[in-house]
């Protein structure tokens, strides 16, 4: 099978080139057709590569795939190679099959669309990418998937190009995005010059060697700043605190593609990267320190903007942002699987909130703000249905998916081996943040579904239930968003259930195996008693039920007035909140504008004036004022030319008669 | 010795001047005959010249296709024609470029057609003669040649300003060189007290020891009139004037290959005459380079004209050049020559499609457009993928060679690096901005309402180039497979301890052997 | 005979008086006369160290200089006269065409 990897991303890439070059003139039907079929036969492919796999023993479950020698330049030897482990398996089969029915669901919310292939391609551009990003064998081609998916979502997000916001929008995230790679590039040379290679195969196993041989010692400078550095890229590609402001701007794209790129897909490339590097990462504690710390924060402030938004995508943009957070902070406290593991949680029952939300604008005729919603459950029973049960599942109420990753998160952070204290703070920030989470998005479902329908009669004649291209993935990402937690039941309420096995925790084992030794080697895994845990989850689970209730108390109980109230109440809190910290206008004020200022300067003052005004076009100056002073002796009149004749004639013979 | 293939290479274009000539000048039927004439000359010496790659050898340390034949005698002149690694590829450039840039001025030039086409093969004789010759006397007659064309160009097909330019162009450039004369001479002088021999082979010249003084000074004096041409900064004003006020063509041809000619001197004249003057330059070199890639980035980003912004994203792709060059690793190196490739292609490109929207608008100011994608699809997309290319993008050629410098420039300092890698974020705000005022946006400027999208000839010439993005982009190892050797040797002659470590005459085994050579010639 | 000295003198008077004549007077015919006289003191000059010295080259250089001498009038006569149908006038004070 390990023939066949290149498949994976060869079908998508036929796929784009096809519908980007003729997919004008192919019709819907064919573009469409080629655009879902491909990324089917990807997941196919996927799926028995995955067959595979498991028919192998567990320490060789890896299969690699070269395709070409890339750059070879003296020590320097990369390779275009694939790779397929449990982890990549795992993301390919999520990239793969939410991929196929988020494309599936296109062609219905696309449909009336006029550059319907150029959607397509575009699409298809970036499960390439995406796949390289996961089955790449080495830091290089993961870069190359990693700066193409972000040249896919720059597309897409500035898909309606005619509107100037939209392509800020694409811009801006293209840019930020840069900004990370920047960090992430770095990296990559720090990694070379360490280990001097930057295929995986190579750089763990020298890691390991190079700690347990003694010339790297743990935490040590070297590894900190790669993890660091790599971390800059995750950052931006998934949104984190500083740089996470493109994300919610980047809701400018179809909602299809938000579902797909924005928060299912290349958003956790920042959290499979790290998964990917645990190694490192467990060598470098401080790292991880940084990580979890800026993890926690991101998912509890990104939760709090979640609050005051009206869009009901900015609020899921916000929302994909802290359960982001969440991942990070997973992998943050070298649990590395539940950060994996809420990864493809979060993928089902985000996709599905996003393509409901998508189906709510799609019957609202692109009304997004939720203020003008109410009422829809009504008309669109499928969709309500789908929505609620993600919307519990990202609450964290059990037994749906978003608990049980969520909450081994948590647990896990509560027992951070490398800094228990710190640990215990992520834990109560991401508890509480969880429990502002089950509050907006409850607000979210109670504004948009229950109560009066407040917007125009011209939309209330236009409510429909979607077309069944648009409900058939909503309701399998639903069934996927209930019962996908199931993969990782935690071992407390596994044993309860009758020795039922945590198979994605597994399944992954061989990729993390190396980790968890370091960690237990270099720091006390802390040993709680079971009630702890138990304690714990009940805990948090009933902070979850408050915030539903809360939210139940505020939009169904009391109606329209206290929400208001509340605002005038606290005034600046909700000014600060609503305006996003004013974390853009901060950015704006201190990076964007003094860049451009300074750039005018450099322009006008520097170039123009400094080096050519004064630096080239004066000595040129300074030779034409110096030769006009001269051509004054040059005045035409012969008897002044035959003057100097005669006083050259005395000087040289002055000269002779007396050197 | 075999067929004289790098000589039939530089002088075929000349061989289309008396066809041209011949052409009675007049109506709009002779005109295309001139250009076809033109372009078909242009044609055969790209044929001509990919004889040089099939018959190129990857694995010699040397020079290939040697030609020595004697000229001026009595001051050790000699016709001098030889290709390595180094100059390989950049050759194949010139003869690549130059037929697509004489296809790109079908329409755009109209008057004096008979001049222009006699100017552009002048110009491209002279571009090649330049990356072959190996006799520093050669190699100067040529490199002003190559003045001459250009200046014409400028000056008489260009823009409103395009006297100032021109001039600008001319003396900027005449007055490096002429310091570059001088030091030449001052070379072979010292070169002659050694060893009793006159002579201005570079292979020979090569092993000359200077004294330290006038090591530095020489390398000053050859710096200076290179790093014009790259332009390095601050010596890069002339550019944005020339490029603005040159017709397309000239803005491809000086964007694609003359800049080139100022990295390809560092190359191979100026570091390794003079490894220790370099090394004394070294750091302020390095500054300067990063100081260009932020700089040029920076300026680029607020320039209103198109072909402004392009000239000065120039300045910074070149400051990547000189930076991966004197950061001396074979990553570095490499990197920098494949730069120079990348950027004759993309920049030549944007040049190109600038020029294409130019024949239809007559403006280059962003401000006039906004929204042409609706209109012209097919030039948009084009547009985009040489913006890619540009800004580095994966499975671009830009990305290999901005990798590769920056890997090298890691090796020797990260501070550097982080500072030289903060231009590719700058590169993506200036093109994406420029790209999105152009493109993006309502279709607002009702002059813009029904232009016409790219046609077949236009498309006929950017689709090499296209493809070639690509081809670097993916398989790299063609091209820097040919370097490999040629770098070695150019590291081992560059790099300072070596040459302190060996006697000055057995820094480079062949100008020990060409110095062989000539002591028997002598006993004969 | 005289002495070489007096040769010299009256060579140096005849030139003085050139020099003098050509910076002072205006009418470009008489700057010509003044030329004239300054090319003929040096032909005495010439002449009389030829005699002096018994070397004949002093007396070729003389006939050389009558040669030029004849076509350096001959051209600047024309030129002159091109002049004065132009301007219509020989005053050199109102001819400065070659100002810088």
């Amino acid at each position: 099978m390990e023939k066949y990897i290149f498949l994976i991303p060869l079908f998508p890439l036929i796929g784009f080139i096809i519908n980007g070059l003729f997919g004008r003139w192919l019709g819907k039907g064919v573009v469409s057709f080629l655009g879902c079929m491909t990324i089917g036969f990807s997941f196919i492919v996927s799926f028995f590569t995955w067959i595979e796999l498991k028919s192998l023993p567990v320490e060789n479950r890896v299969l690699e795939q070269v395709l070409w020698n890339w750059l070879t330049v003296g020590d320097l030897k990369m390779q275009l190679a694939l790779m397929i482990d449990p982890l990549s398996m795992l993301m390919i089969l999520v990239v793969t099959g939410v991929g196929f029915l988020i494309h599936i669901y296109s062609t219905g919310y696309m449909a009336h669309d006029e550059s319907y292939w150029r959607y397509f391609s575009y699409l298809n551009m970036f499960v390439f990418f995406m796949s390289m990003l996961v089955l790449g064998a080495n830091y290089m081609v993961m870069f190359v998937g990693w700066e193409g998916v972000g040249l896919a979502s720059y597309l897409l997000i500035g898909f309606w190009y005619k509107g100037n916001e939209n392509a800020d929008a694409g811009k801006k995230a293209f840019i930020v995005n840069r900004i990370g790679d920047f960090g992430f590039v770095l990296g990559l040379f720090l990694i070379y010059i360490t280990f001097g290679s930057l295929s995986y195969m190579d750089v763990f196993p020298k890691a390991l060697e190079m700690f347990h041989g003694g010339e790297l010692a743990f935490n040590s400078g070297v590894l900190v700043a790669i993890c660091l550095l790599l971390f800059v890229g995750a950052t931006g590609k998934s949104a984190q605190i500083p740089l996470y402001t493109w994300l919610p701007d980047a809701m400018a794209g179809p909602t299809p593609v938000s579902a797909l790129i924005h928060a299912a897909t290349m958003v956790t490339a920042g959290v499979y990267m790290v998964a990917r590097s645990n190694i490192l990462y467990s060598l470098a504690p401080d790292a991880l320190l940084v990580v979890g710390i800026i993890a926690a924060l991101t998912a509890f402030f990104a939760a709090t903007m979640g609050v005051l938004q009206y869009d009901i995508k900015k609020i899921l943009a916000y929302s994909t942002v802290s359960q982001l957070g969440y991942m990070f902070i997973g992998v943050g406290v070298t649990a590395y699987w539940s950060g994996i593991f809420h990864l493809m949680t979060h993928a089902f029952f985000k996709a599905c909130l996003f393509l409901c939300a998508g189906s709510v604008i799609h019957a609202m005729s692109d009304e997004q703000d939720i203020r003008k919603m109410g009422g829809l459950a009504g008309k669109m029973p499928i969709t309500y249905l789908t929505m609620l049960i993600a919307t519990i599942a990202i609450a964290g109420i059990p037994p749906f998916a978003g608990f049980f990753s969520k909450d081994e998160i948590l647990w896990r952070a509560f027992t951070f081996p490398y800094y228990p204290v710190i640990g215990k703070i992520i834990w109560v920030t991401g508890t509480i943040g969880a429990g502002i989470t089950a509050f907006y998005m409850f607000r979210l479902i109670f504004l948009t579904f229950h109560g009066e329908f407040r917007g125009t009669e011209e939309q209330k004649k236009h409510l429909h239930e979607s077309p069944f291209s648009m409900t058939l993935p909503l309701m399998i990402l639903a069934l996927l968003s209930f019962a996908g937690g199931w993969l990782g039941v935690p071992h407390v309420i596994g044993e309860r259930l009758g020795h039922f096995p945590n198979i994605l925790e597994q399944w992954l084992h061989p990729v993390f195996a190396a980790s968890e030794e370091i960690v237990e080697k270099m720091a006390v895994v802390p040993n709680y008693p079971v009630a702890v845990e138990w304690g714990l989850m009940a805990f948090s689970v009933a902070v979850a039920t408050a915030g539903i209730c809360i939210a139940w108390y505020i939009y169904m109980r009391r109606g329209a007035d206290l929400p208001q109230q509340l605002a005038q109440e606290y005034a600046p809190l909700y000014q600060l909140i609503h305006n996003k910290y004013y974390l853009d206008e901060v950015y704006d004020y201190m990076v964007v504008k003094p860049v451009y200022y300074l750039s005018i300067v450099l322009w006008k003052v520097v170039d123009a004036f400094m080096i050519d005004g004064i630096g080239v076009n004066g000595p040129g100056w300074l030779v034409k004022r110096f030769s006009a002073g001269v051509s004054l002796l040059h005045n035409g009149y012969l008897q002044t030319g035959g003057a100097f004749v005669v006083l050259g004639l005395v000087a040289i013979t002055c000269f002779f008669i007396y050197w | 010795m075999s067929t004289p293939i790098l000589t039939y290479v530089t002088f075929l274009p000349l061989l289309g001047i008396p066809f041209i000539l011949a052409v009675p000048q007049g109506d709009r039927d002779t005109r295309g005959i001139i250009k076809g004439i033109a372009l078909l000359f242009s044609i055969i010496t790209f044929f001509a010249s990919l004889r040089l790659y099939f018959g190129f050898d990857p694995d010699a340390q040397g020079f290939q296709f040697k030609e020595q034949h004697d000229w001026i005698t009595q001051y050790g002149i000699q016709y001098h024609l030889g290709i390595d690694g180094l100059s390989f590829w950049l050759v194949l450039l010139t003869t690549f470029l130059t037929p697509i840039t004489i296809l790109s001025t079908w329409r755009a030039i109209d008057h004096r057609v008979k001049e222009f086409m006699i100017s552009m093969l002048v110009l491209e004789t002279a571009m090649l003669g330049t990356f072959v010759s190996l006799d520093l006397f050669l190699f100067y007659v040529f490199w002003e040649v190559m003045l001459i064309p250009m200046y014409l160009i400028i000056g008489v097909w260009g823009g409103e300003r395009r006297i100032y330019a021109a001039i600008k162009f001319f003396l900027y450039t005449a007055v490096g060189s002429l310091l570059m004369l001088v030091c030449i001479i001052g070379l072979v002088y010292f070169h002659h007290e050694q060893t009793g021999e006159i002579t201005f082979n570079l292979l020979s010249l090569y092993g000359t020891g200077l004294p330290r003084l006038y090591e530095i000074l020489f390398f000053a004096a050859f710096a200076l009139a290179f790093a014009i041409k790259v332009p390095m900064f601050p010596f890069h004003t002339w550019l944005p004037d020339a490029h603005v006020e040159a017709p397309t063509a000239g803005s491809v041809i000086l964007a694609g290959i003359l800049l080139k000619m100022g990295t390809y001197g560092f190359l191979r004249f100026a570091m390794p005459l003079f490894p220790e003057g370099s090394a004394f330059f070294t750091p302020l070199i390095i500054a300067l380079s990063i100081i260009g890639i932020i700089y040029g980035a920076l300026v680029a980003m607020v320039q209103p004209d198109i072909k402004k912004l392009v000239a000065y994203s120039s300045v910074s792709h070149m400051g990547y050049c000189m930076l991966g060059l004197y950061v001396l690793n074979q990553q570095g190196v490499e990197g920098s020559i494949l730069q120079m490739l990348n950027h004759g292609i993309s920049t030549s490109a944007l040049f190109l499609l600038v020029g294409i929207i130019y024949e239809r608008r007559h403006t280059r100011l962003i401000k006039e457009y906004g929204g042409i994608a609706r209109v012209m699809p097919v030039y948009a997309t084009v547009f985009m993928i040489i913006t890619l290319s540009s800004i580095a993008l994966p499975t671009t050629n830009g990305f290999i060679g901005e990798f590769l410098i920056l890997l090298g420039t890691f090796k020797a300092g990260k501070i550097m690096a982080a500072l030289a890698a903060s231009g590719v974020i700058l590169g993506a705000v200036y093109m994406l901005w420029m790209y999105q005022r152009v493109f993006f946006g309502e279709l607002t400027n009702p002059k813009n309402f029904n232009l016409k999208d790219m046609n077949l000839r236009e498309v006929a010439y950017m689709l090499p180039l296209l493809i070639l993005v690509f081809w670097i982009g993916l398989f790299p190892n063609f091209f820097l497979e040919k370097m490999h050797p040629s770098v070695n040797r150019f590291i081992a002659q560059v790099a300072v301890e070596d040459v302190d470590a060996m006697p000055p005459a057995l820094r480079n085994a062949e100008a020990a052997e060409k110095g062989k050579h000539s002591v028997e010639e002598a006993c004969h | 005979m005289a002495p070489l000295e007096h040769y010299i003198i009256l060579s140096c008077i005849l030139f003085g008086l050139g020099i003098i004549g050509f910076l002072t007077r205006r009418n470009a015919l008489i700057l010509f006369i003044s030329i004239e006289l300054m090319l003929n003191a040096v032909n005495l000059m010439l002449v009389a160290f030829s005699t002096f010295k018994a070397n004949i080259n002093g007396q070729v250089m003389v006939l050389f200089i009558f040669a030029v001498a004849a076509a350096e009038v001959a051209v600047g006569l024309a030129i002159l006269i091109c002049l004065f149908r132009q301007i219509k006038t020989v005053d050199i004070c109102r001819i400065n065409l070659l100002k810088g």
